[in-house]
């Protein structure tokens, strides 16, 4: 959909009405529109998993920002994801404390029962791997977090056991 | 010692709640400064108590505080404080304990600290994988709202606050205070020029003052019981205590509440347990990924500001980092400067091109198809990057304090990569 298109839209077709609710609520606590605009993608990607280039249009149009401006916030921070994701993102911290305990064994594991490196979707889509910088439970290294859930002092026993019900694939789906 | 911080954080590391908090001596000291004391007899006290700033800079927190404008002289509206609760450094475990067991200490001290600087609206910018920390940092703050603690006419002491949970999109630079305060408008996390510094010009232009979660926790006790008692926690030179972590290959890694002034080797044998069985130390990074790397001879070194400064390294976070005989040091300073350059905001020169271009001679090192004139090129970006000054920020300079210490101790490893063809530690691996 081009730009002209989504301004010729109803915005409330690309926004739902829960998310503007909540963008709504965001941008009290600000003195100008774009103010909101990190947390503006945090509450579209919680609904769909991800921003999509149609998403990201609908929410700089609605703070009065240009798509451009809103993509350079968008792609600065790693937890707004711009492509869309599996089911739970595996945050796989490959940061000093955890390498020194053996973190790369256990990627290298995950990667081959799962079929993915980094930046990669399952097949079955239940998985996004990404690379994440320290998850500051260094004392219980190697740790990932998959979904909300923090996993520390990894093995490969624990990663067969973590994903023993997903199936196992040659290719990422990505 | 007496804990002071982790006085409510048991083995289970379960959360305290209001109640058990209040039962422990909390909100004493709160209850003390709204109903005894000015915010000008706040600052008083945290000045005289010594208290340095915990997130890794070491800035005096009450002289950060002074340069706060009195309401006579700045124009009207809101002051900010922000907690900052984005812990990224590398091998920085602590404030994620002080946060999940003990909210409400981070929140009386936030109160205490908004008090005395004068701020009506104060936020915690919390790293979003914190999602323990977030929910029970929530709960507490909406216990606080219910009961009279936030909110308007804090415990009819006339004086009013909010305060809000912020968490991250993410991004290591977050940390940098004038970065943290562009993401918490909205921006992209680019370090601002300085001056004018936050505590003038921050947030929406008001004035700020950003605090790192562990400055914060101490806040209650020092108001609460005074400065002299805080200093006489020490050991050493420095006030007061500190979380003190150890992580790499020991017996018994973690986090303690230790006096500051601590020696290093009483915290890597009597708390850490020592190496691991077949282990032996090599060296570590005191306080987390940007600092320089200390030996075995510094081992009697106290846990001081100035001590560990005066060896060529920072006490930084307090969390150190521990490098045993049978990981690579060529491959440990690659890990941390891939990491540097990945977080690099990209806005200056040095920082965005010249750590992919470290990272890039540390590969050629460690997979062994560099040649001497390596060592010369990464001399030479030690020196440009490194110089405070040639950058926007601290980061890259940051990031080249590991390397340069790794060249300083290690560097028979460096040119054993060099003569040899190959990583000496991943012989036949």
């Amino acid at each position: 959909m081009s730009d002209q298109e989504i301004i010729e839209s109803d915005l409330n077709t690309v926004l739902s009405s829960e998310e503007i609710a909540e963008i709504d609520a965001e941008l009290a606590h600000v003195p100008y529109k774009s103010g909101a605009a990190i947390d503006a993608l945090k509450i579209v990607q919680a609904q769909r998993g991800w921003v999509s280039d149609q998403s990201l249009q609908a929410i700089a149009k609605y703070l009065e920002m240009s798509a451009e401006e809103l993509e350079g916030i968008a792609t600065f921070y790693n937890l707004i994801y711009r492509r869309p994701v599996g089911d739970k993102v595996i945050l796989f911290c490959d940061s000093v404390s955890c390498w020194l305990c053996g973190c790369e064994d256990i990627k290298q594991k995950i990667s081959e029962r799962l079929g993915v490196d980094y930046g990669e979707t399952t097949a079955d889509n239940r998985y996004t791997l990404i690379p994440v910088p320290c998850l500051g439970a260094c004392d219980r290294a190697p740790v990932m977090m998959v979904g909300d859930d923090l996993h520390t002092h990894l093995d490969k026993q624990q990663i067969e056991k973590l994903f023993a019900d997903s199936k196992q694939s040659d290719k990422g789906g990505q | 010692m007496e804990k002071v911080l982790t006085r409510n954080i048991g083995p289970d590391q379960m959360p305290t709640d209001m109640t058990a908090y209040k039962a422990n001596g909390g909100y004493v000291g709160l209850r003390k400064a709204l109903s005894h004391m000015s915010p000008k007899d706040c600052l008083k006290v945290i000045s005289d108590s010594n208290l340095r700033g915990r997130g890794g800079a070491g800035f005096p927190t009450g002289m950060k505080w002074s340069f706060v404008p009195t309401e006579d002289k700045c124009t009207p509206g809101h002051k900010y404080l922000v907690c900052n609760a984005d812990e990224m450094e590398p091998g920085t475990f602590k404030d994620r304990l002080l946060m999940e067991c003990d909210p409400h200490q981070l929140i009386e001290g936030m109160i205490l600290s908004a008090y005395t600087i004068g701020a009506d609206i104060s936020y915690i910018f919390i790293r979003g994988e914190y999602v323990v920390a977030i929910q029970r940092l929530r709960d507490a703050i909406a216990e606080c709202y219910a009961k009279g603690y936030l909110g308007d006419n804090i415990l009819d002491s006339g004086y009013s606050l909010n305060m809000y949970v912020h968490p991250s999109a993410g991004r290591y630079i977050c940390g940098e205070e004038t970065a943290l305060i562009n993401a918490l408008e909205g921006k992209r996390a680019n370090p601002r020029a300085k001056p004018p510094f936050p505590q003038v010009s921050g947030l929406w232009g008001r004035p700020t003052i950003v605090n790192n979660v562990e400055t914060l926790c101490n806040i209650p006790h020092i108001i609460d019981r005074g400065a002299d008692w805080f200093k006489t926690l020490g050991r050493g030179e420095d006030s007061g205590s500190k979380l003190f972590g150890v992580s790499g290959k020991v017996k018994n890694p973690g986090c303690w509440e230790l006096p500051m002034g601590t020696p290093i080797r009483e915290i890597l044998e009597d708390h850490a347990g020592g190496m691991r069985d077949g282990y032996q130390l090599k060296g570590l990074l005191p306080g987390g990924g940007s600092t320089d790397f200390l030996v075995p001879e510094h081992l009697d070194l106290a846990m001081d500001y100035n001590v560990i400064g005066a060896a060529g390294s920072r006490m930084g976070t307090g969390t150190m980092i521990v490098l045993d005989d049978r990981s690579c040091p060529v491959a440990m300073v690659l890990n941390l400067i891939r990491f540097f350059a990945q977080e690099s905001c990209g806005f200056c020169t040095p920082c965005r091109d010249g750590l992919p271009w470290t990272r890039q001679v540390l590969e050629d090192i460690e997979s062994g198809c560099a040649e001497s004139e390596h060592l010369e090129t990464l001399a030479y970006q030690i020196k440009y990057i490194g110089a405070i000054g040639n950058t926007h920020c601290a980061l890259a300079p940051g990031a080249m304090e590991p390397l340069q210490s790794a060249l300083k101790y290690f560097y028979d490893d460096f040119k054993q990569h060099i003569s040899g063809g190959q990583c000496p530690y991943h012989k036949g691996a």
